[in-house]
């Protein structure tokens, strides 16, 4: 686990920065202004003409920002959002890690029963325009790149500005950006995205079913089924990368083959899809009863959902699950897919020989979880004979 | 009704059900066996139900909310007002099926020479004669040929070469692929040489290797089979065809030679040693393949035909040893029923000729005969040299637009096509299925023929029916089969 977020000291009138985190005293001035001095215990130095500058341990001046100690992992190239007028502070970004992403509105137009990100119907454009100020000043080495929110595409144009600047500053960055993608069925919207031309852009957009009625429950909100397939077509037609990402849950388990199935006949072009594990916050914390369902009871289903996609010539990720809850014919299909940031493990898997290779689970995992989790003493998967039939 | 579990702020799975009743979308069902039926979309996707269920199905009895219900609401054989999508996605796969229609003609076979050192029992085409001047093709007629080549709009285009035995006019073959190569204007380019072997010579490789050239030849099973069925002096063939088969990969590389067989009535009783015969050669798939009436010489129809009865049984015991086979670990295909399956177990066109509707021949492939006559296909060229000259489209010297629109074309593909076809319109393999007007015709006598009597449509029929009782009924056999796709 590692905090993105903490409350500072509020300063009444304050306006927020972006920057990026510098321990160099010496910078010379003219590089300063984008830059927040990170200054660790009692150490004093020249802070003047940076944008910020934060203090970890003993408080120093007014104008500092004091942060708590488990923020010390922050170093040079981090990218934070200080706003003393509301008393927050953001870590927008992390040199270091592979699991960056741009929180980029609460708003949402649909309302999944398993939603780990409630939506909040409130004007958040600030959002973009600290993203448009962090995206510069992230290295451009950044392996990948996640556009979140709530619903991306509910910012229309100013969406288009954030898929831009990634284009011109991150050029080797792939970007993912999650989206239901129900504005996509206007065509409009699906060709403006592809005329960005961004080199390496993926959308993950979830459908949780085969049939309409099914999935609109699963979202709450009538119609979205036709909408997302209408989006995953106009996107495809454009030329756009999709994956198609699909939660399990005991709402969605018994169509899972089934919708793999169709996702094989009906989306071919799709560049992968991701069965998901359950993350057990926001909603899901609300539904857990009608959501729960111990991954050990689906095994079956999952191994039909993997073979439908890897015959239909789909690649298949398992997201979200610990190793010792799938059969080892699935776990060249696990993926480590749990942000680093909210990933754990449990005491009993410190013994665990491929604990390595695990997914491990959710932070939030401590309020349900299988009781079916275990160390592997030695590896168990059999030695794969030449001849032997893989899925 | 409320989930439990659900949080009082969600809404009921029952909400989003649609209240009012069903529509049947364009559909056709077709019995799989005493108990079942097949029903298939237009697009190809199918659902396998009960007699009982059907039943239900037609008559707006299926219950909301059944599995049942929505398997069919997802295959896109009903449709309620839960969603109207359905319409974008069947009009979606319909095009993509049929996406190389547009491309036109990709095949197109020269055949270089009616001369054969053989003289197998099931060609009646080929000559055995010196006389180069009378059954060669001559560098002018190819040179026309390959103008018409290049008026097709496909992006990919794959020139073979057929004889009689192809190698015997390799001179030509060279002035085809240098002229075609030197008028590209862009496309992607394959050659391949359907030969016996017999007379390949390390010349030959070097210019092959050199050009990027492909084999395909004929291996009829072992060598008694193989021999019988292909007599030449010497009643060497098996012995130089597979003596040609190693020079070739040596040289060219193992997926450089390909081999094809004709099943005759000697065939019959040995479909395992003929596959056996192809593992041991190294192939990773067999063609069983059935040979059409107008393939034979009359003369020899009786010694060598078969009913199309016999060949269902050849097959079917063919595929349960190619499936025996990779149960065993041997990774070996069947080349007709990959096709099949292709075409029942994936949204995409194949691109097999004699398996299209409308019909491949013309429209996919055409044929440059000898002495510069333009057919719709092999078959039709082979009627022609019996007499019958209805496939012959003209001649070289005729413009492009006189081929395909002053020709029995048009009226062959669209009397042919299969989504109108009395028997094929109302039949749930339609859409796996393709439409034969050359077999038709020399059966029955028009380009549409009768499909209660028609060999095609029985065989066809009895093989889709097997792929299909397989997939449902033998997992074993059903993983194996969808691992071809």
């Amino acid at each position: 686990m590692t905090p993105l977020w903490a409350r500072i000291e509020r300063q009444a009138g304050a306006r927020s920065t972006v920057g990026r985190i510098t321990e160099d005293v010496f910078l010379p001035s003219p590089l300063r202004e984008s830059e927040v001095l990170l200054v660790r215990g009692d150490n004093v130095s020249d802070a003047s003409g940076f944008c910020g500058v934060i203090r970890l341990g003993s408080p120093g001046s007014e104008s500092e920002v004091l942060l708590p100690g488990h923020f010390d992992y922050l170093q040079d190239g981090d990218v934070v959002r200080i706003d003393r007028g509301t008393g927050e502070f953001q870590v927008m970004y992390r040199r270091n890690s592979r699991h960056n992403f741009l929180f980029i509105t609460e708003r949402c137009n649909s309302r999944c029963l398993m939603c780990s990100q409630p939506p909040r119907d409130i004007d958040d454009g600030f959002r973009i325009d600290d993203i448009l100020q962090a995206i510069p000043l992230m290295d451009r080495e950044t392996p990948e790149l996640i556009i979140t929110g709530g619903e991306p595409t509910l910012l229309g144009s100013r969406l288009l500005e954030v898929i831009n600047a990634a284009k011109v500053h991150l050029p080797n960055t792939a970007l993912h950006m999650l989206s239901n993608g129900r504005l996509f069925s206007d065509r409009g919207l699906a060709k403006a995205i592809a005329d960005v031309g961004h080199p390496d852009l993926m959308i993950g957009i979830p459908l949780y079913a085969d049939v309409a009625s099914r999935h609109d429950f699963v979202v709450q909100a009538k119609g979205a089924f036709d909408e997302t397939v209408r989006g995953l077509l106009n996107l495809a037609s454009c030329g756009v990368q999709v994956e198609i990402r699909f939660v399990i849950h005991k709402q969605t388990v018994g169509r899972m083959a089934k919708t793999a199935k169709f996702i094989a006949r009906n989306f071919p072009f799709v560049a992968q899809v991701a069965l998901m594990g359950l993350e057990i916050t926001g909603f899901t914390k609300s539904n857990l009863e009608a959501l729960w369902i111990d991954p050990v009871e689906y095994q079956n289903e999952l191994t039909q959902a993997v073979e439908e996609l890897t015959f239909g010539g789909i690649r298949a990720h398992i997201y979200n699950h610990p190793l010792c809850l799938l059969p080892t014919a699935l776990w060249p299909y696990a993926r480590q897919s749990i942000s680093d940031w909210k990933n754990q493990f449990l005491g009993i898997c410190d013994s665990c020989v491929v604990k390595s290779e695990c997914a491990g689970l959710f932070a939030t995992s401590n309020l349900r979880r299988s009781d079916h989790m275990k160390p592997f003493a030695s590896d168990p998967r059999p030695l794969q004979s030449p001849t032997a039939a893989t899925i | 009704m409320h989930l439990v579990g659900l949080h009082s702020a969600f809404r009921s799975p029952e909400t989003y059900r649609n209240a009012s009743g069903y529509r049947l979308l364009p559909m056709r069902f077709t019995r799989l066996d005493s108990s079942r039926y097949v029903v298939s979309g237009f697009a190809g996707d199918y659902a396998v139900v009960s007699t009982e269920q059907l039943g239900d199905l037609v008559n707006h009895r299926l219950p909301v909310g059944s599995e049942l219900y929505d398997d069919l609401l997802a295959r896109h054989l009903i449709a309620d007002d839960s969603s109207s999508v359905h319409r974008d996605l069947l009009s979606t796969k319909y095009r993509t099926r049929q996406a190389r229609l547009p491309d036109f003609t990709s095949l197109h076979l020269f055949v270089v020479t009616l001369r054969c050192d053989h003289s197998c029992h099931y060609c009646q085409v080929s000559r055995v004669s010196e006389d180069r001047s009378a059954f060669d093709m001559t560098e002018e007629t190819a040179s026309r040929a390959i103008d018409l080549v290049f008026r097709s709009p496909s992006p990919h285009l794959k020139i073979e070469f057929q004889g009689g035995e192809s190698l015997l006019n390799f001179s030509l073959v060279r002035y085809v692929v240098e002229e075609a190569r030197r008028r590209n204007d862009g496309r992607h380019m394959t050659f391949v040489i359907t030969s016996n072997l017999a007379n390949l010579t390390d010349e030959m490789l070097d210019y092959c290797e050199q050009h990027h050239i492909e084999f395909s030849t004929s291996l009829d099973g072992p060598a008694a089979l193989h021999n019988r069925n292909r007599p030449r002096p010497g009643n060497d063939s098996y012995d130089k065809t597979i003596e040609g088969i190693a020079r070739i990969r040596d040289r060219l590389g193992n997926l450089a030679v390909s081999a094809l067989m004709t099943t005759t009535a000697a065939s019959l009783e040995q479909p395992e040693a003929i596959i056996d015969e192809y593992v041991r050669q190294g192939f990773p798939s067999i063609f069983l393949r059935f040979v059409s009436p107008y393939g034979f010489a009359v003369k020899s129809a009786s010694r060598i035909g078969y009913e199309t009865e016999q060949f269902i049984q050849f097959f079917k015991r063919g595929l349960a040893h190619v499936l025996k086979l990779n149960k065993e670990g041997v990774r070996i295909r069947e080349s007709y029923t990959q096709l099949l399956l292709q075409r029942i177990l994936t949204p995409f066109a194949t691109g097999y000729v004699d398996l299209q509707s409308p019909a491949g021949m013309g429209l996919s492939a055409l044929v440059y005969n000898y002495d510069g006559g333009v057919y719709a296909s092999d078959e039709g060229r082979m009627l022609a040299e019996m007499g019958d000259e209805k496939f012959r489209l003209g001649h070289v010297e005729d413009g492009y637009e006189r081929l395909f629109l002053d020709s029995p074309l048009l009226a062959m593909s669209h009397e042919s096509m299969s989504e109108g076809v009395p028997g094929c319109s109302e039949c749930a393999f339609q859409p796996y299925c393709g439409t034969d007007p050359v077999f038709h015709h020399r059966t029955q006598g028009d380009f549409v023929g009768h499909r209660p009597t028609s060999g095609f449509c029985k065989r066809n029929m009895e093989l889709m029916r097997h792929v299909l009782l397989l997939l449902e009924d033998d997992p074993t056999a059903a993983r194996i089969l969808r691992s071809w796709v």
